[in-house]
């Protein structure tokens, strides 16, 4: 993944996990039914907080724990019929296993699908989906990547830009 | 005797038990998939329906014939609808109701953690005179998908005070062994190893919350890793490492028992404190604890010695999963005739309150 900021592409550092959780919020304010967030960082980089976020900005009730045990966990928004899907692949090291629980089945519904360690399932994304990659700087910093891939993506990430940045 | 048989199926254990009366354990058989499982680190859940479905006749028949009962001797059946994976949970709430809808008995859904709870009420062989819980009591459920404070003022009444806001704790006992290097799964792994470390090499962090009895356990294991981090002269990503049948590279040096004391520590401290405050301020007469992380020994050690209240846990045999308390719970439903009817669905996110 290029470093290099261009129209498709955010690059930012934050300074907290409640940042970290504000900027998830933003974006979950903007997405849509079917839309696939591949989240890639290493353990304690804050990918499980910042779809606690994204649960905000989509309006979902109750708390966000991290779905590791489970693989998937369901969230209903708490108006209408639309299904969040957190999905976390820590413990999958292949496609083929990742496709024996029915991986495909989430990413082409109608659903929203965040999915941690997403880099492990690349062959079996969507060609348009959304790549948010965390790293560790410090022990509250962490640079956050946000690149858009498909045409689906570009104006998303516009609005995030002017909404969080106003850029 | 009202003998109640009691499946569950919610995880990676195939279970089935008989109880007499909520509180005589007739049978109690389970059959463990975690040798399948442990190359991955935790459950793999399409992998554990197949087990289910291969292991739930034979867990079932073997639980009647070990309590020597014949089906016309049951009074009902019990099964877990959920929290837990849908396609586990279906094996065991189809095979159910087949049962019940073939024997005429009573169908009863029973919630996974509620089962846990209530796997304290079980008379235990050897232990003296039995004595049921009082009311009101605090309720620390700890395992590898769930943390919760629950308090309860009577059968079937609870109020949930708190819960992890991120990871479960024995999901973090899973994650830190697996960082540390050691098999899984990590409770067991950690309390061994913990046995020869300091628990005060490392000041690992205690995440208090103030004013709430909800937990987090995803800092600690953050900072666990960096420290791991710091003696690996290159570690490899977690990503790299999750090869199945291969056990992650040591890292040279790294003081696994002191690091291993010291989480295991810093989760006793916050768990056993909050349990502390809340049985305080609710003025309980007893603690329970129930779910697998309860079998940890510093954490029933931690308890009894701070809590002022009686604090009861199950034996390690009946705080990891198994179906007994799904009977147990299955014998109160039906005391109050609280029965499931034949359109009973698997709830994957079933909450107890």
């Amino acid at each position: 993944m290029s470093p290099i900021l261009n129209e498709r592409t955010l690059d930012f550092i934050s300074h907290s996990p409640a940042q970290t959780r504000r900027i998830g919020a933003r974006l979950g304010a903007l997405v849509e039914r079917g839309d696939v967030l591949c989240l890639v960082g290493e353990l304690g980089t804050g990918k499980t907080c910042l779809v606690q976020g994204l649960g905000r900005g989509l309006e979902i009730e109750g708390p966000i724990t991290s779905p590791t045990f489970t693989l998937i966990n369901e969230y209903r928004h708490a108006r209408d019929e639309l299904t969040f899907y957190h999905i976390d692949l820590y413990r999958v090291s292949n496609v083929q296993e990742a496709l024996d629980f029915g991986l495909e089945d989430y990413l082409y519904g109608d659903g929203v699908c965040a999915i941690e360690w997403a880099e492990r399932v690349e062959p079996v994304l969507p060609e348009e989906r959304l790549w948010i990659n965390l790293r560790y700087l410090d022990v509250n910093k962490r640079g956050i990547l946000i690149r858009a891939d498909g045409a689906r993506y570009d104006p998303l990430l516009r609005e995030l830009k002017r909404l969080a940045f106003g850029i | 005797m009202t003998n109640i048989l009691g499946i569950e199926t919610s995880c990676d254990e195939t279970a089935a038990a008989v109880v007499a009366d909520g509180r005589i354990i007739r049978s109690n058989v389970v059959a463990s998939q975690v040798d399948l499982h442990a190359q991955y680190g935790g459950i793999f859940p399409e992998m554990a329906s197949r087990q289910h479905i291969l292991n739930i006749m034979p867990v079932i028949q073997q639980a009647m014939d070990d309590a020597h009962l014949n089906w016309d001797d049951l009074a009902a059946v019990a099964v877990t609808y959920g929290p837990g994976l849908p396609g586990s949970l279906l094996v065991g709430v189809n095979m159910a109701k087949g049962l019940a809808y073939g024997r005429g008995l009573p169908l009863i859904g029973v919630n996974h953690i509620e089962a846990h709870v209530y796997t304290n009420w079980l008379e235990i062989p050897g232990s003296g005179q039995y004595r049921a819980p009082e009311f009101p009591l605090l309720c620390l459920i700890v395992s590898g998908g769930h943390t919760e404070l629950i308090l309860m003022r009577d059968h079937g009444r609870y109020e949930r005070l708190g819960g992890t806001i991120d990871d479960a704790a024995g999901e973090a006992f899973d994650k830190v062994g697996r960082l540390l290097g050691l098999s899984y799964p990590g409770g067991p792994a950690i309390e061994q190893a913990a046995k020869l470390g300091n628990s005060t090499a490392f000041d690992l962090p205690r995440a208090w919350l103030k004013d709430s009895y909800d937990f987090s356990f995803s800092g600690l294991k953050t900072a666990v890793l960096r420290v791991v981090q710091k003696y690996g002269d290159e570690i490899t990503s977690p990503a790299e490492r999750a090869v199945p049948g291969e056990s992650p590279p040591p890292v040279r040096n790294l003081p696994v028992s002191d690091l291993a004391a010291s989480f295991q520590a810093a989760v006793v401290d916050v768990l056993t404190e909050k349990t502390r405050w809340a049985a305080e301020a609710y003025g309980v007469r007893q603690v329970l604890l129930a779910g697998g992380v309860a079998a940890n020994r510093l954490l029933r050690q931690m308890m009894i010695e701070r809590v002022e209240v009686p604090v009861l846990c199950p034996p390690p045999y009946l705080s990891t999963d198994n179906a007994t308390g799904v009977a147990v719970v299955g014998y109160y439903r039906l005391q109050a005739g609280q029965t499931s009817g034949w359109d009973l669905d698997v709830e994957p996110n079933l909450r107890l309150v």
